[in-house]
């Protein structure tokens, strides 16, 4: 049964792939449709929503500490005493990330069937977006370090194809191998983090490695410092895959992509599995102190760079994508301070509100005809009502007012990062101004997509697009509404943003009630403040999120003066706008002294010391060149003739030497 | 019949040769027909061993044995373990499809190139099964002369140079290797009373094995250097590249994906259980020599304008691998290995394969000359993606399985250079995603490339035995590892083992 969760989108993606490799692949094939091969992907995606359903409910009618159920498929390596079965596991935490994955999957899913419809080739589309759904699951379901690290790999792959879809703009593909590299560095990471926990715990299984840790006698026993440094080469795997810093600036590139992409993949599932590694592994991370203040500093730092940053960028997808690394900074912030608790249930509001906004800012890309710069658009709330309205829950909901979910999610962070135990009140105010930047990058998008007066000439609209890649053939002209098969999950997901936070409300969660078998709770009175304290906080976060919605309202409700205050500050808004310069940084300390010592290597050592110490044996040479003659011949006698010389070498030695 | 199945790798090994000298009798047209034939047959003839060896038994099996030359102990005596098993299977898999792939591709003196490739299978198969040291060298000579032909008379522009470079590499260190093979047949005539090539004998031969440049060390090095060069290794490899560059497609193959994996072969069946002291001693080097070649390789890999080469340099990083697991000198790390040579051996063939196709159409192997053909041979973009993958080790290939394992035993060994060899997942991505990106991705913005064809039926079926080895290797790897498991560890034991009583005096177990 379990085994179907991820095999279901398995089989989905050869059905798709030999589809596009029989129907949709030579050269100049007629555009297909998108519609068979995405029923096919999004009924194996939505069958395994069901099954994960299902086993949800199971679990639920289990007693607490028997939520798990596990099934193997067979043994995978075993060598000797090593041995890794690939096996499937799920309990009262994989299976929320299950239901996120193929819930959300399956109405993005559904959305990509009119978002590809004028595509060339929507079955190799589909196909990839299965073998996303697989990996993704086999991440949040395998049982065991390196099956979680194939789900890992198998996910950054998929991303890297699907970045670099539109293969025929160089930019595009270089994205895609951008994000692949930054993951593999992560993964370097993660590869020696697994080694450092078999060889302390002799096992790679989670099982185990938490039955283990649960024992005090054998924690006592671990070395700190090399916990320390499992932890931290984990959690460099992290910053990969989550796009934390240092390794963040894949993210951004990454919307190069087609838009569905960006919601499923990097917005609400893929980003958020370091996540749920932290999570996964909660009981190893408490215990290094260090590693923990490590997660929980690059965690605030990244949420407060990457909301400066989106403060400044003009492109719709790009203002997203910095909203979500600063979100998975969040993220990050609240497992540093001990509250996983509050991290997976910030993964699951922000998957609804981010995928939400993601194919609502898709929805107005595809109505505007591929233009994504927000400077040129403009009262589109006329033009296209559903997405306007399902935006402005995303837009209320990201913002954390209460009573969308991202409030909740939100604000549950910062009350641990002020009062838990391993809180910091510096950090909280790091986390309190990034939640005042979200409110004011993201009303400024709002503003300038949706309000004001429209700000393009209507009639010109759709001449400059990528017309090869996501032809308008059949598309009306002017600006319009998407079909109801793109703006149907737009409401679901509007919905569920605003339902969401239901699960989690403070002193009632049912969230951190259902987790507490694999993430302890936290003890109450262990808060360094009380309820008074927390309400005033939500009061003050609240307040401080409506200021600066206010304040950007204020400032581009007049284009003006937001000029005019842009050109004020254009020296710091420039650096903003070019993201720190972070890239050209990496390019200078790291890509190019690589690549030029590379050069240097082959073509000074290689060629200049080694080829020269063994040909340039003067002689050689020479012979070489008559050797050349006579092989022309068809001569073997000159290998007869080495060889002869070599044996009566050996043996006249031989012979010397010995007898 | 009887005479066949009681010399069962005596008749697979000749089998290609007397196929081929056959051939010699029919018309040139027929060349290419008769030696894909021959190979198909060689291979089906060859699964024979997969299913009747008993994995349960840790020795040769299969054995042949033979008197010589008598007055120097050599005998004609073959046999396999679970480790010849897998890599006489690759040799027999592979050659059908470098044939098949040749159809186009050669177009002069075709008898003569089908007749060398089916000889140099001979040599191979024949390297592989040997249990005699001498006649392991023999065949591994053998190889020499067929390969250095097929380098140079159908390689290209600076063939001869490349396969003169090849053939003076590999002789150098096989020379010693020879002259270390008499000593040891001499010792065992010190000690035991008569001269003796056979392995299983020259295992009892005790030697003085403290020390770098002790009686084990040097011949070790002897060894060593034979194999280090085949593999090659850091800094020996400077001839692989050339010779790649310069062979036609076969040859590549043959090489990348067979004669490379003579030298990790060489160390574990012949270096390691011979010399345990030296190994140990030398350990640590041949683990950094083997983490240098994996960055190095791959740093140079990914600033070659030439596709052949970019390859030829990723063999040198992968190789690397091999080295370092093997001298982990644990079952992890060894298994890894072998595991490797096979993945190697099937992904790099098809990266050559993959690159010789589109040379085939265009005529050149320079990056940039390329650009967006995916546009146009989308069905050569999957085939050469999944080879890609395999190469970058992705979790579900072949290459994921190897490296894991390989990284892990090494970790075991030294978790420093487990350090640095692990870096090599990185680069490893960087040269082949970016070689791939300016190859397949971005515009066509040749003329030349605007109306290239995509895959052939003939190419397909070439590759597709290939693309389906990547994917089941990398889920299923117990379905190899059960075979060579007793083996290896056999192995490892003796090179663990014979330390100790080499210390306490000759062996007296017998093996």
């Amino acid at each position: 049964m379990l085994k179907w969760i991820p095999l279901l989108p398995l089989i989905g993606f050869v059905i798709n792939g030999f589809w596009y490799a029989l129907f949709q692949s030579r050269p100049g094939a007629k555009k297909a449709g998108a519609t068979i091969p995405g029923v096919i992907a999004t009924g194996a995606i939505f069958g395994s929503f069901l099954i994960s359903l299902r086993v949800f409910f199971y679990l639920k009618g289990q007693a607490e500490d028997a939520r798990i159920v596990e099934e193997t498929f067979f043994s995978w390596m075993k060598i000797g005493e090593f041995s890794l079965d690939m096996a499937v596991r799920i309990d009262s935490l994989s299976t929320l990330f299950t239901l996120v994955i193929t819930g959300v999957g399956t109405l993005i899913h559904l959305y990509s069937i009119g978002y590809m419809s004028h595509d060339a080739t929507p079955g190799k589309f589909f196909a990839y977006l299965n073998l996303f759904c697989f990996a993704m699951l086999m991440l949040v379901m395998g049982s065991s370090l390196p099956i979680l690290f194939l789900g890992w790999e198998g996910v950054g792959l998929c991303s890297y194809l699907l970045i670099g879809y539109w293969y025929e703009d160089i930019d595009k593909a270089a994205a895609g191998k951008k994000a692949f590299i930054a993951n593999r560095i992560g993964d370097f990471g993660f590869i020696l983090g697994m080694f450092l926990i078999y060889t302390h715990f002799g096992t790679l299984e989670f099982s185990k490695i938490t039955e283990l840790l649960g024992k005090g006698e054998f924690t006592a026993l671990l070395n700190p410092a090399a916990v320390t440094a499992t932890c931290l080469l984990l959690f460099l795997g992290c910053t990969g895959k989550s796009a934390q810093i240092p390794l963040y600036v894949w993210l951004p590139d990454a919307m190069a992509g087609p838009t569905p992409v960006s919601a499923l993949i990097h917005a609400a599932t893929m980003v958020t599995s370091g996540i749920y590694l932290l999570a996964r592994l909660n009981l190893l991370f408490s215990l290094s102190h260090t590693a923990m203040a490590v997660i929980a500093v690059v965690g605030a730092a990244t949420a407060f760079v990457a909301a400066t940053i989106a403060i400044a960028q003009n492109d719709i997808k790009k203002v997203l994508a910095y909203s979500t690394v600063s979100q998975l900074g969040y993220m990050f912030l609240a497992c540093g301070v001990g509250a996983y608790g509050a991290g997976v249930f910030h993964v699951i509001t922000h998957a609804f509100f981010k995928a939400l906004m993601f194919l609502g800012a898709g929805s107005v890309i595809h109505g505007m005809h591929e233009e994504q710069d927000i400077q040129k658009m403009g009262g589109l709330r006329w033009k296209m009502p559903v997405t306007f309205v399902t935006f402005l829950v995303g837009w209320i909901a990201i913002c954390g007012i209460p009573p969308f979910s991202g409030f909740f999610s939100k604000d549950e962070i910062l009350w641990n990062v002020f009062a838990n135990p391993h809180g910091n009140k510096l950090l909280w105010i790091v986390g309190l101004l990034t939640a005042m930047m979200t409110a004011f990058y993201m009303t400024r998008m709002f503003y300038l997509t949706f309000m004001g007066a429209p700000r393009f000439n209507e009639a010109k609209l759709g001449a400059n697009g990528h017309g090869d890649d996501h032809g308008h053939g059949h598309a009306p002209k002017g600006v319009h509404e998407s079909p109801a098969l793109m703006t149907i999950p737009l409401v679901v997901l509007a919905i569920l943003s605003i339902v969401g936070g239901f699960i989690g409300i403070p002193h009632m969660s049912w969230l951190e009630h259902w987790l507490s078998p694999v993430i302890p709770a936290h003890d109450p009175t262990a808060f360094t403040a009380g309820n008074t304290v927390e309400y005033a906080l939500m009061a003050v976060s609240t307040l401080a999120a409506l200021g600066a919605i206010l304040f950007a309202l204020k400032t581009y409700s007049n284009l003006k003066v937001a000029a005019a205050r842009k050109q004020k500050h254009s020296r710091l808004h420039e650096t903003l706008e070019n993201k720190w310069y972070v890239d050209e940084a990496y390019e200078a300390a790291f890509i190019q002294p690589i690549y030029e010592l590379s050069v240097k290597l082959w073509k000074g050592f290689d060629v200049g010391v080694i080829d020269r110490v063994v040909v340039g044996f003067g002689r050689v040479s020479q012979w070489t060149g008559q050797a050349a003659r006579t092989l022309q011949t068809g001569s073997i006698q000159v290998y007869a003739i080495v060889l002869l010389f070599g044996l009566v070498l050996t043996l006249s030695y031989l012979i010397k030497g010995f007898i | 019949m009887e005479w066949f199945n009681s010399h069962l790798l005596t008749a697979l090994t000749f089998l290609p040769l007397v196929w081929a000298l056959f051939g010699t009798f029919l018309p040139v047209k027929a060349a290419k027909h008769w030696a894909f034939a021959g190979s198909l047959l060689v291979f089906l003839v060859s699964l024979k061993l997969y299913f009747e060896y008993d994995p349960s038994g840790a020795e040769f099996q299969f054995i042949e044995n033979t008197e010589w030359i008598p007055g120097l102990g050599v005998n004609y005596s073959v046999g396999m373990d679970g480790i010849s098993l897998w890599l006489l299977l690759l040799t027999t898999f592979l050659s059908p499809l470098v044939i098949l792939a040749s159809y186009n591709g050669v177009e002069e003196r075709e008898k003569e190139f089908y007749t060398l490739l089916l000889a140099l299978q001979t040599g191979m198969m024949g390297a592989f099964v040997a249990t005699d040291v001498f006649l392991f060298y023999v065949f591994w000579e053998a190889m020499l002369i067929p390969m250095y032909f097929l380098i140079g008379i159908w390689g290209g522009k600076d063939r001869v140079y490349a396969a003169m470079k090849f053939f003076l590499f590999t002789m150098v260190g096989s020379l010693l290797m020879l002259v270390a093979i008499f000593f040891l047949a001499y010792q065992h005539k010190l000690q035991f009373g008569s001269f003796s090539t056979a392995l299983l004998d020259l295992y009892k031969v005790k030697l003085d094995g403290a020390g770098y440049f002790s009686t084990q060390g040097i011949l070790f090095l002897a060894f060593a250097l034979a194999f280090a060069i085949k593999v090659p290794l850091f800094p020996l490899h400077t001839w692989l590249p050339d010779a790649h560059v310069q062979a036609p497609t076969a040859g590549s193959v043959i090489l990348a994906g067979v004669l490379l994996k003579m030298g990790g072969y060489g160390f574990i069946r012949f270096a390691f259980p011979l010399f345990p002291q030296a190994v140990a001693t030398y350990q640590h080097a041949f683990l950094i020599l083997g983490s240098i070649a994996i960055v190095y390789g791959a740093w140079v890999a990914m600033v070659q304008p030439d596709m052949k080469k970019l390859v030829a340099y990723s063999s040198v990083s992968h190789m690397g691998y091999v080295v370092v697991g093997l001298f982990s000198l644990n079952a992890i790390g060894a298994t890894g290995s072998i595991y490797q040579m096979l993945n190697h051996g099937i992904s790099t063939p098809a990266l050559f394969l993959l690159v010789g196709m589109l040379y085939e159409r265009r005529h050149t192997k320079e990056i940039k000359e390329y650009g967006g053909i995916t546009k146009v041979m989308p069905l050569f973009a999957i085939a050469f993606m999944i080879a890609t993958l395999s190469s970058v080790a992705l979790p579900g290939t072949n290459g994921f399985v190897g490296e894991f394992l390989i990284l892990l035993g090494v970790w075991k060994a030294n978790p420093a250079l487990a350090v640095v060899a692990t870096t090599g997942v990185v680069f490893g991505a960087v040269y082949m995603l970016w070689m791939f990106q300016r190859v397949m991705f971005g515009p066509i913005t040749k003329e030349e490339n605007k109306n290239l064809k995509d895959l052939s039926p003939r190419e397909m079926v070439v590759l597709a035995p290939l693309m389906i080895a990547i994917v089941v290797m990398g889920i299923v790897p117990n379905f190899f590892f059960e075979k060579m498991e007793k083996s290896v560890a056999k192995l490892l034991e003796r090179t663990a083992k014979v330390e100790m009583v080499a210390a306490a005096g000759p062996r007296k177990d017998g093996k």
